[in-house]
Formats: C-alpha cells, structure tokens, sequence
C-alpha cells in the first residue's frame, strides 16, 4: 500500500516534491505529503520543505493533518524560525469540534520542543485542561509534564502544577492516572516533591487503581511506592488495596505491585499481614517466569534482589527455575543466578545433578557459567564440597578444552576457601595442563602449584614448562609464574633456585611490564635481605573468600528494592549510575597490581567475585614508570656486576616517589590537624637501618602519620620515599615523604604524612591495626611495622 | 517515565521507521545499538534483552521475525513496563497487518506513525487496545473530519469495549486449553511438571453485558491449602491472572469472577498449578551407541490417562546425532520419519488412547570418523492435544449474562489439554549390544 512512495528516487526530487505540495489538487498534495514522510523515513532531509508541507496543515483530513503534525515533530528544531506559521493553526485545532483534533493539536504542541512556541502553548494548555472531553483532558495531563520539561518557571507561573493536583479527582480515571504520571515525572526532574501524596489524595489513587487502564495502573502504583503511610494500619489497607494487582494479567503491573509491597514491608509492623504478604509474592513472580523471555529477564534479574532481601519466600519452588532447553540464554543464566542463591544443604544433590546437566550442553558461556556454578555451591555449602570436587573433576575428564578452563579456574576459589584439603587433585588438572588456552586457567593452574609446592612432588618440573615461553605469556600468568616460583623456592629451596634466580631476572630485566617489574624487585630484595621475611610476608595465611551470594551491600540492597522493575535493579547497580552524566563504571580507577577483582559494577555480568588478593605481598610502586631510560640501563649495561648491585642502580638512580595521580587529587580530603596524645615508637632501630633511625606513630582518627628520622650513620641520605602495604582501613600516603633531602649526618628531620583512606587498599590484617611500612632511603628499601591508633 | 524513542531496524540495524517521545536524546544514538548487539556476538556472550552503552544510554528490545523493535532511554526508567509495551506493539501491529516483518513496515508506514503516536505519549503507554485502536485509526482514509472521534472507550473505566456493539445471535465461546509442562531427567524422573492453564473467549454479544462466572468448587483459588475439609480432591490453583476486565477487588473479596467482556476473542484468566500430576504421555528411551558404525534407539511411549480419553496428533521428536545416516525405523503404532534439518526422527500416532502403549526401533548409521563438535543434547519432546478433558478437573459451572436489554445468550465450552514445553532428557547411549535387529 505504501510501497510506491518510497520508490520515486530521481534527482531533484525536492523540487519536484515542492510543485506538487503546493498543487492545486487535494490528492496530489496528500500523496506528495505521504511522499515527504516516505523520505523522512528513509532518512533523507526534507526539512528544506518546510514551508510547503506546512501549508496543507489547515485541512479537513485526519490523515493528512496527522502526516503534516508529524513532520513537523521532526524538524522544528531545524527551522525554529518557520514554526512560527504553524502556530496559528495549532492554537485553532485546540479549538476544534472534535475532540480528536484537540487533543492531537495539544499532544503534537507539546513535542515541538522550540522555545518560540512555548508561550504560545499556554493558553491553549489551559483551555484543553479543563476540556470537557476526558480524552482531550488526559492529553493535556501529559503536555504538562512536557512544558515543565521545556520551561518549569512557565509551567509552575501558569499554576499548571495545581491544576494537575485538582485533576487527581477528575470523574475519569485515565485523566487522573495520566495526571498521577505527569505528576511523578515533575517530581523525578524537579528532584523533589513538587507533588506529594497526601491522605486525600491516597483516597483518590486507591479509587483509580481499579478502574484505569493496566498502564495507568502502573503509574498510580509507582506513586504509592513512592509514598510514606503514616502508620502501620494505614500501610496495611494500602497494601490490601495493592495485593489484588498481582492477579493482573500484566506483568508489569504485577511488578509494580510486588514493589509497592517489599518497600511496604518497612512500614507494616503486624506480623499477620507480613507473613501474608510473603506468602503472595512467590505465585505471580513465579508466573512471570512463563511470560515473554525479555520480561522474565527482568523479572530474575529483581527476584535476585528480592531473594537477598526476603530469602524466605521460595523456600520450596528451586525447581522452578531450573532451565529449560528452549530458554532464551539470557534467561538460562539467570536461572542458573537464582538456583545458586536458594541453593543449601537440603536441595544441594538436586543443584549438583541439573548444573551437571547445564555442564554438558553445547551454549559455550552457559556451559562456563554452569560449571563455575559447581565451584561457586562448593564455596557457599560446605558439606557438598566434596561432592562438587568430584563432580568438577569428572568434568575435567571429559577434557573439553573450555570446561577444562572454567573448572581449574574455579578449583582454585575451592581450594582458597578450604585449604589443606583437596591438593590432591592439583597433579590431576596439571595433567591438563596442555589444553589451556585462557590467561585466567593458566594463572588459576601456576597459582595452584606454588601454592602447595610442598605438596607436589614435580612442582618444580610443573613450573619449568612455562618458563620457556615466559616472555609471550599474558602479564597475569607471569605474574602468577613470578610469585609460585618464588614460593617453590621458600618451601623447597633447594628444587627452586635455580629456577627462582631465572625466573627473577626475566620478570626485572625482560619485561617492560611496571608491576611485574615491580614485584620482581620486591622478591629479589626480600629474599637477598631477609628470607625469613620473605616467607611471613610471601606466604602469610590469605584473608578467606566468600561465594559472591552475599556481596552486595545493605544500602544498595536497599536501594534496589526501591528500584524493583526499573533499569537500576535489573543492572543491580545504583540509579545514579545509570545517567551518561556521571560516569557509570569506575575502570579508569588506578588499580595497584594486586587483582582486587573489580566489583559486578563493572559489566554487570554477575560472576563469582571472589576477592582475588591471593598475593600477600608487598604492594609496593615506588615509581609509577620505573626505570624509563636510565634505570633500565643501568640495569642493562652493568653484567660485570652482580645481579644485587644492578638491582641497587635501578633503585638508586630513580626519582623520588610520586604519589599516584588518583591520590593526589584526594589528597585534599587530608585537612585533619594532627592529634595530640600519639606518642611516637621506634619502629626502625638504626641498626637495623643502616644508620637510619625512624620513630613513627600512626594516628587514624587524625589521618596522619608522625615519623622522626634521624641519620645516625656517616653518610648523607638522599632520596625518601614511603609506601604503606595494604591495612585493615585502607590507609595510604596522600602525599610523598617530605624529608630535606640530603639528609645530613645527625640531622634529624620530624615529618608529619597526611594520610587518605583508598578503598582499594583494604586488606585486613592480624592484628588489625598493623601497619607493614617500606620506605626508601638512598639505595636502600627498609621495611618496619607500624602500630595504627585510634 | 518510560522510553524516549522507539525505533524499528532490519536485521542489519538500519532504521526503518522511528518515533521521538522525549526528544532528549538525539536519535542518532541508535547507531551504538547494533555494535553493541555485534560486540556480544563475537564474544560468545549472552545477549541480554536490556543494553547499555559507555555513556549510558540503555537499550531495551525485542526482535521478531526481521526485525528489532528497540527503546531507548537514558534514565532510570520502568524495564518491565517497555518491553512489554514493545510486546503490545508488536501484538497491535499484527492484528493491524497479520504479519510484522520488514515488508509490513515498509508498506504501512503512514498508519504506523499514527498507531505510535496513539498508543505512547511522552514516553508513557496509553491506549494499547487494538479493537479500541481500530475503532479510530483505520486504513481507509477519512474524509470528513467529523466522522472520527476518539470511542469513549478510550477514556472510559471500560476502555475495552464500545457500547452500541449489536449482535442477532447472542453467543459465548469458552475454551479451556491446559498446557502441561514437564521436565524430566535422564533417569526417569520428573524434575517439574506445571499446568498453565487458561480460558480462551470468543464473545459476541450485543451492548454492555455483564458476565459471572463459576467455576467447579473444587478450584481453590488461594494455595494455601486452608480448607482440610476439601483437600485432596481441590484444585489448588497457585496463581490466577485475570484480564483487566476482571474487577479484581471484587475477585479478591468473595471470588467472584465478573467482568464486561471485550468484543470478539481474549484470554479471560490464566492460571498455574504445580501439582505433581502423572505425565500423561511417558516416553522412555534406550539409546546403544557404536561410535563409528552406528546408533540404536529404543522407544516406549505409553498413554497414562483414562481408556475413554483419547490423545490426537501425537508427536513424539527424538533427537539424533547431526551426522547420523540411513535411518531404519519400526514401531508398533504411528508412522516414523528422519527430520534431518532439525536432526530428529519425529513419530506421528494420530490417535493414542489411554491406557494404550507403543514401541518403536530406530537404526542409525553413523560415519567412521566422529565429527569435533559435541554432540548437542536436545531433550526429547512431545506435542499431543487431548480433547474434552483437563488435567486439573476445572469445569466451568456457569456464566451468567446480564444485558439491560434482557436477551438470553448460551455459551459453549470446550476443554482441551495439550503440550506445553513436554522434555524428556536422553540418558547417554550405552555402548552395550542387548537391543535386536530391526
């Protein structure tokens, strides 16, 4: 039917559209407007005929006058200056007998978004508010919240806003629901309570709930969510009024109504109505699980949140979401979400058999996902661990390269959580050694040898095969290579030393990576000063891993409960996050190069976020880009000297440290004075410092560290640097060592460090309040503890 | 507040008709969606139907035959609400031009533009009725202004039908579809069975009639098995959904179902029970497997409901390795076919009565080097339809009609219990040599 006016592509077709608009035949015009649209769809401009299409917007056909109305949505704000014509003929259709054209004039008006109309929209605005015509009326509703959104001094001057408050009582019900919409989105855009539900008002939307439209429905629901009863009875008959929407046929409305009742059980404090209310959410969000694929999607992703907050309400239906073949995959993984959720002691061995099933279906990342399942439920019940192991294991066997992967990956999270207990089984994965492509298994697998070296007898063999392709390796597996190597060596040291002395010398000298460098520095310098620290610090016990089911915290929880059935609670991320304004994911933070693992923030793609810090080490970046040029010389030139002299150049030819870019500019937050009553320790004799004597306190309610350095030996000192390990509160320098450099022979220097709290830097420690401090001094790297206070 | 624009694309992504709600974002932002949709691809990760770009506007969409329908948004906006108003465009737009897909867009995109603008306002869903829709956006063009004008129902607290509808005949369709779903594992046992049910209507009726309902007593609409008196022989429904004619508030007081219907067909109610019933078609499979040489299947369906029930059209569909070759089949009823586009044999019973059970033997060929790729492991599913009969006892007790007018209007109902999503998993082939030669 509309076929043909798209097909009529010559040049200059413009200006033959242009004759035929102004043709002195009505059908001529209307199939030339048709024409006009046919190319706007297209996406070619026809703006540049404006004025003629205009000028068939006085007319007695519908058709045509909605084809000019949309024309004119579409490119007033190219030709503001033109609008101007259409106005008159607007502001007459507002005034027409039918009330079609009244509304279509008013609704069209209210989307032409030029300023230079917006005056002329208020008389007509007004007039159509108090249409006697309901349709017209609802209409007018919506315009309103579209002039504020334009001008809201104009729409607030006008005393639109009260009218729209006395609309809530109109006869019609879909007038009052649309009034109850544009009402909320004034509120959402003014940032506050333009409109607030009162006891009156209450009266009115309980009214209009049962007589509106489904979506109208949804807009009075979302008010009363939005609204604080003002006591627990009050609440209760809100509630009672809200239960029937679960029984609608839309799941949107029923979403809405499932809100409306988790925030209420804030307010409702009989436990008879609590216990009711719980026991009727389970039914209709089951439902939904049967509607189309996307809704479902919606409603898993807010059941996940639902679950956190009331675990109570499935406690029977796991079976529920078990996945069929036929779901969509988006639905599948978050099924498979749900079931580890709800998954315990009692229903484990049904969990384990349907994971075992998703395990072998052919969809790649729902296998993955499946398989990391079975860690992730080994991690969460502890008495099915065993079980899952083996089930892991019987995965393994079947050697599917990506199984193989997902399944060491996730034998190292089960290992982390229950040491001592299943290192049995690391010779059998490292039989697979081979089939691993993926950085992270490979990491997972190296990681795994080093860190129960003792245990296996050709670890040392084991570790020697990665050596050779060390330098094409991804930076994470060589960091793992680095680190298990020198574990090797601390638990075998005659199987590792070899290897550790190559294993150091190919990550500091081979490798332009900062952080590999880094550590490898850290490494050669503990085991050549003090091997004993070494293996406190190297292999101290890790801090404990928890299944992800438990990560989120209370106010986000919170939060989304408030959100249940918006973007921000299928995200599971905070509404403020969601605008483009503020950036919404936080991968530009300066993340030092222990693996915190990024929080589910990130892509929202839910996965076991288990806390990775696996490498107790030393986080120390003394410079942020190490040995540019003549460090890395020196390094390189100097093979007459011992490996120990060069690694002392490098040290000793840097500048003094920088705070990282990211603190610098939280260094401001440091304002605090400096608290009195901390009295100072020795925390580094000058014996032990090769002259150097440091005494220091660390005050945490000041942020401030106090540190008194005095040069006790014969030589001046140049250069001070400190860095802090990660602290049970997260503490770090906000600022460099200020430290008059030289320091001469017996001069002493009193230095106060302003200190920041960097989230990313906590650890927690035994005891808590230790503090594990290096500062650099000249070529030399000391390390003490520090004690923090209150 | 809802979308800012919803746009229609080709699979390729391009624009074929679009409409600004908001104006607040510029619509050129649709370009990041397909990149995004690509990005997903290429990584082996799973699409989900809710997107978001870098700078934080979000997608949400649905696609349908050759086409996505997408909207856009860049604030914290109601998900459940979009996509299902995109599922009602879609449903709108079917009952305006049968089929949507690329052409149907292309050929009807005057009436298109006018159905978006009639159906959201601002970002806001209104009327998204189609019978109320067609009764003011037609394909005839009007000529004369006053001939159009907005049906009452549009606004009315009954926005679902007109008044003035005149029939000669007065008459009420009832059917009563009950869709069963199962699963089932390798082993034999049942995983979960649910019945969806639902009552279908077909309505033609003059005026504004009022409609009751009733049910059989035995259906308990509230799962909480309160009454000791009944159980055992109730029907505990665990969830009911009502169309929006239904006054729920008076459902929710005495479980009255009452309602002014919609003109024409709807769906009255659904509902969901999960009681563990017996699967009313039971297939068990053994599968021998000689990797290189050949597949042997085994099959025993049997029919577990009463003798004087019969099911109709019984399709039993096997899936069979993709590289599998010269299928034999012999059975003891039906007919056998090798459906190798969908890598299934499918066996057809056109009528399997209850109590009855059936035997089938496939033979497969399979080639002597095994393909790399793992063998997908479809479930087995079954399709039946089984007339005059539901599995969940309901029974429609009456359905009073009430006109001001006074006729007398009979209706007539059907029950019917079919196939939901029927899986049977396979058990893994054994490679034991038990089974016979074809």
């Amino acid at each position: 039917m509309g076929g043909k006016f798209f097909t009529a592509s010559k040049k200059g077709e413009n200006f033959e559209l242009k004759a035929e608009l102004n043709s002195e035949y009505k059908d001529k015009r209307k199939d030339a407007v048709k024409r006009v649209i046919a190319n706007m769809t297209v996406g070619k401009d026809v703006s540049s005929l404006f004025a003629d299409v205009v000028k068939n917007m006085q007319t007695e056909d519908l058709e045509l006058k909605k084809l000019v109305y949309l024309y004119l949505i579409n490119y007033a704000k190219s030709q503001p200056e033109l609008v101007i014509l259409a106005v008159n003929t607007f502001v007459k259709d507002t005034d027409d007998i039918n009330p079609l054209i009244r509304a279509l004039a008013i609704r069209t008006m209210g989307c032409l978004r030029v300023d230079k109309i917006v005056d002329y929209l208020c008389e007509p605005l007004r007039k159509t508010l108090r249409d006697d015509n309901p349709y017209v009326r609802k209409t007018a509703a919506i315009c309103v919240a579209k002039l504020y959104d334009l001008n809201p001094t104009l729409a607030v001057d006008n005393g639109f806003l009260a009218t729209l408050q006395d609309m809530l009582s109109d006869s019609n019900p879909m007038v009052v629901a649309n009034a109850v919409a544009a009402l909320g989105e004034i509120n959402e855009s003014a940032g506050r309570n333009v409109f607030q539900v009162n006891t009156q008002t209450l009266g009115k939307l309980l009214g209009a709930l049962n007589e509106c439209t489904e979506w109208g429905q949804i807009c009075i629901l979302k008010s009363l969510a939005e609204y604080t009863p003002q006591d627990s009875r009050e609440a209760e008959s809100i509630v009672e009024k809200v239960l029937p929407r679960f029984q609608h046929a839309n799941g949107s409305v029923v979403l809405a109504a499932v809100r409306v009742v988790m925030i209420y059980f804030n307010y409702v404090s009989n436990e008879e109505i609590t216990k009711q209310m719980s026991r009727k959410l389970s039914p209709p969000l089951v439902t939904l699980l049967s509607a189309e694929p996307e809704l479902s999607y919606v409603a898993l992703r807010n059941i996940n949140v639902i679950l956190q907050k009331r675990d109570d309400i499935f406690n029977q239906d796991m079976r529920v979401f078990f996945c069929k073949f036929n779901d969509p995959p988006y639905v599948k993984l978050e099924k498979l979400e749900v079931i580890i959720r709800l998954c315990t002691e009692k229903n484990v061995d049904q969990v384990l058999s349907e994971l075992k099933e998703y395990a072998n279906e052919v969809d790649v990342d729902f296998v993955r996902k499946a398989v990391s399942a079975i860690g992730r439920v080994a991690i969460k019940v502890e008495s099915a661990t065993e079980r899952c192991v083996n089930l892991l294991l019987e995965l393994v066997r079947g050697n599917q390269s990506y199984v193989v992967q997902e399944a060491i990956i996730v034998i190292k999270d089960v290992c982390r959580k229950y040491p001592g207990r299943y290192e049995a089984i690391v010779p059998v994965l490292c039989q697979h050694g081979e089939t691993l492509e993926e950085p992270d298994a490979k990491a997972a697998l190296i990681w795994l040898v080093g860190e129960h070296a003792e245990r296996i007898d050709n670890a040392a063999e084991l570790l020697v095969g990665y050596m050779d392709t060390f330098k094409e390796e991804y930076p994470q597996v060589q960091l793992q290579l680095l680190t298990a190597t020198v574990k090797l060596f601390l638990k075998k040291p005659a199987q590792g030393q070899e290897q550790v002395q190559k294993v150091l010398q190919l990550a500091s000298q081979g490798s332009d990576n900062p952080d590999l460098r880094d550590r490898a520095y850290v490494y050669w310098r503990l085991l050549s000063t003090n091997p004993q620290a070494a293996k406190t610090v190297v292999l101290s016990e890790k801090p404990p891993i928890e299944s992800n089911a438990t990560v989120m915290s209370q106010s986000l929880l919170e939060e989304l409960i408030q959100n249940i059935a918006f973007l921000s609670s299928v995200y599971h991320k905070p509404a403020s996050t969601l605008g483009g304004s503020s950036s919404p994911v936080a991968v530009t933070k300066i993340k030092p190069f222990t693996d915190v693992a990024v929080e589910e923030t990130l892509g929202g793609a839910p996965g076991p976020s288990v806390v990775k810090n696996e490498e107790n080490l030393l986080d120390l970046d003394f410079e942020d880009d190490v040995p540019s040029t003549p460090g890395l010389g020196a390094g390189q030139s100097s093979m007459s000297k011992s490996a120990m002299t060069d690694l002392l150049d490098v040290l000793g030819t840097t500048s003094p440290s920088q705070p990282a870019a990211g603190v610098a500019q939280l260094g401001a937050l440091a304002v605090f004075g400096t608290p009195a009553g901390v009295s100072k320790q020795v925390v580094l004799p000058a014996a032990v410092g090769k002259g150097l004597e440091i005494s220091a306190s660390v005050s945490r309610s000041g942020m401030v560290m106090q540190l008194t350095i005095s040069n006790k030996g014969a030589q001046p000192i140049p250069d001070f640097a400190i860095q802090f390990n990660m602290n049970s509160y997260g503490l770090f320098p906000a600022t460099a060592l200020q430290v008059p450099t030289p320091l001469q022979p017996n001069q002493t220097a009193d230095v106060s460090l302003q200190l920041i709290v960097n989230p990313q830097h906590i650890q927690v420690m035994n005891p808590p309040n230790l503090l594990q401090v290096a500062v650099k001094a000249g070529a030399d790297v000391h390390y003490f503890n520090a004690f923090i206070e209150g | 507040m809802v979308a800012s624009a919803v746009f229609i694309l080709d699979l390729k992504g391009k624009v074929l008709i679009s409409r600004n709600y908001r104006g607040d974002i510029p619509m050129a932002a649709i370009e990041k969606f397909m990149p995004l949709i690509l990005a997903a691809e290429e990584n082996e990760e799973s699409l989900a139907p809710v997107m978001s770009t870098e700078d934080g506007t979000h997608f949400l969409y649905v696609k349908h035959n050759n086409v996505y329908l997408v909207a856009m948004t860049r604030k914290n906006s109601n998900a459940s609400t979009i996509v299902l108003f995109l599922h009602k465009l879609i449903q709108v737009f079917i009952e305006y031009f049968k089929e949507l897909e690329e052409e149907s867009i292309r050929d009807n995109f005057v009436i298109i533009y006018e159905l978006l603008d009639e159906m959201m306002d601002f970002g806001y869903p209104q009327t998204t009725e189609p019978n109320i829709l067609k009764e003011y956006i037609t394909q005839e063009s009007h000529k004369l202004e006053s001939q159009t004008r907005p049906p009452p129902a549009v606004t009315n607290a009954v926005s679902w039908r007109s008044e003035g509808i005149k029939y000669r005949k007065n008459e009420v369709f009832l059917d009563v579809v009950e869709s069963v779903n199962l699963m089932v594992n390798a082993n034999g046992n049942v995983l979960r069975s649910e019945i969806l049910g639902a009552i279908k209507m077909k309505v033609y009726l003059t005026g504004m009639p009022e409609l009751r309902l009733g049910l059989n007593d035995k259906v308990m609409f509230d799962g909480d098995g309160k009454s000791p008196a009944t159980k055992g022989k109730s029907i505990e429904m665990e969830d009911v959904k009502f169309h929006q004619c239904v006054r729920l508030s008076r459902f929710d007081n005495d479980r009255t179902i009452s309602f002014i219907p919609p003109d024409g067909e709807f769906e009255l109610m659904s509902y969901r029970l999960s009681t563990q019933v017996k699967p009313l078609i039971w297939c068990e499979a053994l599968i021998e497997q000689h990797p290189g040489s050949r597949i042997e299947y085994m099959l025993k369906a049997k029919a577990q409901f009463k003798r004087r029930s019969t099911a109709n059209n019984v399709e039993i569909i096997v899936p069979v390795p993709e590289d599998a070759d010269s299928p034999k089949f012999k059975c003891t009823a039906g007919t056998v076919s090798y459906a190798p586009e969908k890598n299934s044999m499918v066996w057809k019973i056109k009528q399997f009565q209850g109590g009855k059970e059936f035997l089938m033997r496939a033979h497969f060929g399979l080639p002597s080097v095994k393909s790399e790729d793992p063998d997908k492991r479809p479930p087995i599913s079954i399709k039946y339809e089984i007339p005059y009969f539901t599995t969940s006892g309901i029974q429609v007790r009456y359905l009073k009609v009430v006109e001001k007018s006074g006729y007398q209007a009979f209706p007539w109902v059907r029950y019917i219990t079919q196939n939901g999503d029927y899986h049977i998993r396979l058990p893994l082939p054994m490679d034991t040599n038990k089974l016979p030669e074809i």
